[in-house]
């Protein structure tokens, strides 16, 4: 066979399953085969589930030939990000405070798409506690972009997007909080989504800003993105902040045509900063999609530059309180020596946590102490909501936004966290969907002189994922193979 | 003393709710399991469980507003309050700061009719903790707020080992706390409010408000100040205080504490002091200084309840009779005096029993001397509370129906009664069984009745010589020859007829 069967896309690869051209062990085989070559240089796992996935794969089998499993994603393997319980299956947060916790349950979008056939290969790096955008923050090591091995795979969710770019899985789930999927998705040149909030369940997602968290797929195509988010998305009662939606059938929005579709490109996107390769690039993706009828316009979205300071303070305002049960006391890391018990506290977290963690536990509680979180949390609300109204004036005159995902394309490893401000600046595109609760998706659409992918962005209102596909998916026909 | 002082009192009073689940996870908040047998990933704060709220908290919470005059808040969040112990196991306390439930409320208290437990309470005590005998003061006391919160896990130190164990079983069962305004000035009237409080939340089945089991527990804010001031002295937080005696003693020895401080010219530090009921003495456990920062913030998993009107009127609807309407009405349905009215409605299990138990024999007069003599003197000797009360109201109507139908004399349906106090045993059941069926064959007692006429011709001669008095003896002989069967009255009247012969 001369087609590798790891290089297909999740929804190629069920199609062969179903039709029995291929055999789940198969799939497996070929994949673990890339993995075990590629993760040397690669790493974009923290941990592998090769003997229970193995075991899976043949029940998966056997129910799909009793005809029991007909979901096209049955068979297919699958990458999950370390932040994501997964039950019997180390869950790390790509901490050392985690680095030996096994979840007694199984987060509800991995137990979707386990219902729906799916092969668990193992857990994906990221950046620690998903803080940071570079997957150089985690405790077990750096993910390299399997596209320029010297650069980063950008982050949080690096080790999802590398192991869908390196063919290390059919497709992965990462996580987005400010970014943290469509970011490394443009970084490596595939396809990333992140849903409208409360469309993914967040139970068993180890939360880092709960407000802003969604799980969503990182795939090689727009046609594999709407597969998967039909797949996960669902109404969970365990999550408070789930919503209850009837219009998730995404893959009928698998439709090329864009005509009359109104897209409105923010000037607040182009300005200083922005890579002119970046900014060519994305502009040329517009034209196209003007080609194809729709109307594209420039607009003024404003309020861009308090996204960033508005999003760190409540971003950071959750973690230091998410991040609070993680004490030494009843799982994960414990230090050795300690005199009582706020000693014991002290010392498993200072040794626990990593430096970027810490910062923001640190920065996230000193704006919720008492005489400061008026003028730093309460405000960054009001920003909040303020940036929530500008998106929703834009989406009254436009069907979605279009623009870059980052500045830059990948940078070089060991760049960027020397000036975390610097590193936070290059969140200024994506962070404000979370902060307005909106769907965004990335996919590539072109390369710099370097030959690194370029990620266009496109964003939508609440609930219009679909939107968003049929899009994508217009764009990736006219911009043919990436 | 050279000046005279007023004590300044609030409390702040948790109370354990009696939903069958936790607050935050389905699990069940039952009492007495094995440790960490009623335990979930939420409850024990496991990375990635989130918590979903249990509507009964906020039906129970509401209903207790409702019932303490407090206007409801329509749209209430919860917040975080973050510390670190190890039987908080997500290190933050999910409660609300910035918009309780219920605010702004009062309930009225009544002080100069002692109750029970004032009397206990107050017992060898003079002075200004007891108001002038027999006139009776009504006050308000105000309700500043009720939030809902989760309760916290158990530590278990062993101290032997070099361990502690940790049980969370109690983790996430629903509490709410109710906060005063600083309007009580006397243990008295922290009394009276406490029993206020706990009468209308049993009545509205909401807590069994049990302070020695901790299903309410009230710690004290206290301060002094001269009497005529208008200023707020610094004020103290007494805990540890599971018992009214216990906190008469806390507000009476931190009264005269603060007052020492005062007289000797200190300064009373604002502080928490742990109230030490064996040595009637309190510490300090914390000071104002180091006083936690909790960095309230609303909790982001959790969306904010909206009350719609709707279900304001619901749980209004669903109120029950509280006890000043129920004396009331009793005062008109039932002959019987307000004393009993008043033993009777001080708890609903008790006025319960009572209205189903008249119901079923339209007997109210006997249902409440059964109610006020023997349950009274069995609750007393067991020391247990009429909440505890196991026989159903239709057991008691049975056996006050055997006695009126003579299937058994009074003090037969005594003996019984203690057995249906017990396990709620069937009455006709049981004398049945027992053979305890009083001898209604006249010719039968007339027979016992001439035995012992026979046997006590010393009685007969006192009797016919003009002493009335020597028929009890000789009917006290005729029950013991009937071993109790025989009817008092019946033994009576034949014996009368027998000796007029």
């Amino acid at each position: 066979m001369s087609e590798r069967l790891n290089e297909l896309t999740a929804g190629a690869l069920g199609k062969k399953i179903q039709a029995k051209e291929v055999s789940v062990k198969e799939a497996l085989d070929a994949t673990f085969a890339a993995i075990d070559e590629k993760e040397e240089s690669v790493h974009a796992y923290i941990t592998l589930n090769r003997d229970a996935a193995y075991k899976t794969a043949d029940e998966v089998q056997k129910k799909i030939d009793a005809g029991e499993l007909t979901s096209p994603l049955a068979g297919v393997p699958v990458a999950i990000k370390d932040n994501m319980c997964t039950e019997g299956l180390k869950t790390t947060c790509a901490s050392k405070i985690l680095y030996n916790f096994i979840p007694t349950f199984t987060s509800t979008a991995v137990e979707n798409l386990q219902n729906a056939g799916a092969i668990i290969l193992g857990k994906t790096n990221m950046d620690e506690f998903a803080m940071g955008s570079t997957t150089e923050t985690s405790a077990f090591g750096v993910t390299r972009n399997p596209r320029d091995i010297t650069r980063v795979p950008g982050g949080s969710s690096g080790g999802s997007a590398a192991a869908v770019a390196a063919d290390e899985c059919a497709y992965a789930l990462g996580s987005d909080t400010g970014g943290s999927i469509r970011q490394p998705a443009g970084y490596c040149g595939v396809v990333g989504l992140k849903p409208t909030y409360g469309t993914v369940s967040r139970y068993g997602l180890i939360a880092y800003g709960s407000s802003l968290d969604q799980i969503g797929p990182l795939t090689k195509d727009v046609t594999d993105t709407a597969l998967i988010l039909e797949a996960i998305s669902s109404y969970d009662k365990k999550d408070s902040t789930s919503v209850n939606r009837t219009d998730t059938d995404f893959t009928s929005a698998l439709v090329n045509d864009v005509k009359c579709l109104k897209i409105g490109i923010p000037r607040d996107y182009f300005g200083d900063g922005l890579d002119p390769e970046v900014a060519a690039a994305v502009k040329k993706a517009a034209d196209e999609l003007k080609a194809a009828g729709a109307v594209v316009e420039e607009f003024d979205l404003s309020l861009v530059k308090y996204a960033i300071p508005a999003y760190y303070t409540i971003a950071d305002a959750e973690a230091s309180s998410n991040l609070e049960r993680f004490d030494g006391i009843k799982y994960g890391y414990r230090a050795e020596d300690f005199t009582d018990l706020h000693d014991l506290y002290k010392k498993s977290r200072s040794e626990g946590f990593g430096p970027e963690v810490q910062r923001r536990i640190m920065l996230g509680s000193f704006v919720l102490s008492s005489g400061y979180y008026d003028a730093y949390y309460l405000k960054a609300l009001k920003v909040k909501a303020l940036i929530k109204k500008a998106f929703d004036e834009a989406f009254a005159k436009y069907d979605l936004i279009l623009g870059p995902v980052a500045p830059t394309t990948a940078p070089e490893l060991g760049k960027s966290l020397s000036d975390p401000i610097k590193m936070y600046l290059g969140d200024i595109y994506t962070i404000s969907v979370n902060l307005a609760g909106l769907p965004g998706i990335c996919l590539p659409c072109g390369r710099d002189s370097k030959g690194l992918p370029i990620g266009l962005q496109l964003i939508g209102d609440c609930f219009k994922e679909s939107t968003l596909i049929r899009t994508a998916y217009t764009y990736e026909q006219l911009r043919g193979s990436f | 003393m050279s000046k005279e002082y007023e004590t300044v009192i609030g409390l702040e009073v948790h109370v354990e709710l009696a939903t069958k689940t936790k607050i935050f996870c389905g699990c069940s908040t039952a009492f007495g399991a094995e440790p960490n047998a009623h335990t979930c990933p939420v409850c024990t704060g496991m990375p990635g469980s989130l918590p979903v709220l249990n509507k009964q908290v906020v039906e129970y919470a509401m209903a207790v507003g409702l019932a303490t005059n407090c206007d409801i808040t329509r749209h209430c969040k919860f917040d975080r309050k973050n510390y670190f112990y190890p039987d908080n196991p997500q290190n933050y306390q999910i409660s609300q700061l910035y918009l309780p439930i219920c605010r702004n409320g009062y309930v009225e208290i009544e002080t100069g009719k002692l109750s029970e437990n004032q009397k206990n309470a107050l017992k060898g005590k003079t002075g200004s903790d007891i108001a002038e005998s027999g006139e009776i003061k009504k006050k308000r006391v105000g309700i500043h707020e009720i939030h809902m919160e989760e309760d916290a896990g158990k530590l278990v130190h062993d101290d032997w080992g070099e361990v502690s164990l940790v049980d969370y079983n109690r983790s996430g069962v629903p509490l709410i706390e109710i906060v005063s305004e600083p309007d009580m000035r006397s243990a008295e009237e922290v009394i009276a409010y406490l029993e206020k409080l706990r009468m209308i939340i049993q009545y509205l089945g909401a807590s069994d408000c049990k302070l020695q089991e901790g299903s309410m527990r009230a710690d004290v804010n206290l301060s002094v100040r001269e009497v005529g001031s208008t200023e707020f002295g610094t004020r103290t937080e007494m805990k540890n205080l599971n018992s009214f005696t216990s906190i008469t003693h806390a507000i009476e020895g931190e009264r005269n504490r603060q007052i020492d401080i005062l007289e000797s010219g200190g300064k009373v530090i604002q502080e928490t002091r742990r109230w030490d009921d064996t040595k009637f003495e309190s510490y300090a456990m914390r000071s104002k200084e180091d006083a936690q920062d909790y960095r309230y913030f609303p909790d982001p998993d959790l969306l904010p309840v909206d009350i719609a009107d709707e279900w304001i009127e619901k749980v209004k609807a669903a109120q029950p009779e509280f006890r000043e309407a129920k004396i009331e009405r009793y005062k008109q349905e039932y002959q019987i005096p307000d004393y009993d009215i008043e033993l009777i409605t001080a708890s609903k299990r008790m006025a319960d029993i009572f209205e189903e138990a008249s119901g079923i024999c339209g007997q109210p007069k006997k249902v409440s001397n059964w109610l006020m003599v023997e349950t009274m003197r069995l609750l007393k000797e067991k020391s247990m509370d009429p909440d505890q009360i196991r026989f159903s109201p239709a057991n008691l109507a049975k056996l006050i129906e055997l006695v009126d139908s003579k299937v058994i004399n009074n003090s037969t349906a005594k003996e019984v009664f203690e057995v249906m106090f017990d396990n709620d045993t069937d009455p006709a059941k049981y004398v049945e069984e027992h053979g305890m069926k009083q001898e209604n064959d006249e010719g039968a007692v007339k027979a016992i009745c001439e035995k012992v006429i026979a046997e006590n011709p010393q009685s007969v001669a006192d009797y016919k010589g003009g002493k009335d008095k020597a028929i009890g003896f000789l009917v006290g002989q005729v029950m013991k020859a009937a071993k109790g069967k025989a009817d008092p009255g019946t033994a009576n009247k034949i014996l009368k007829e027998l000796l007029a012969q």
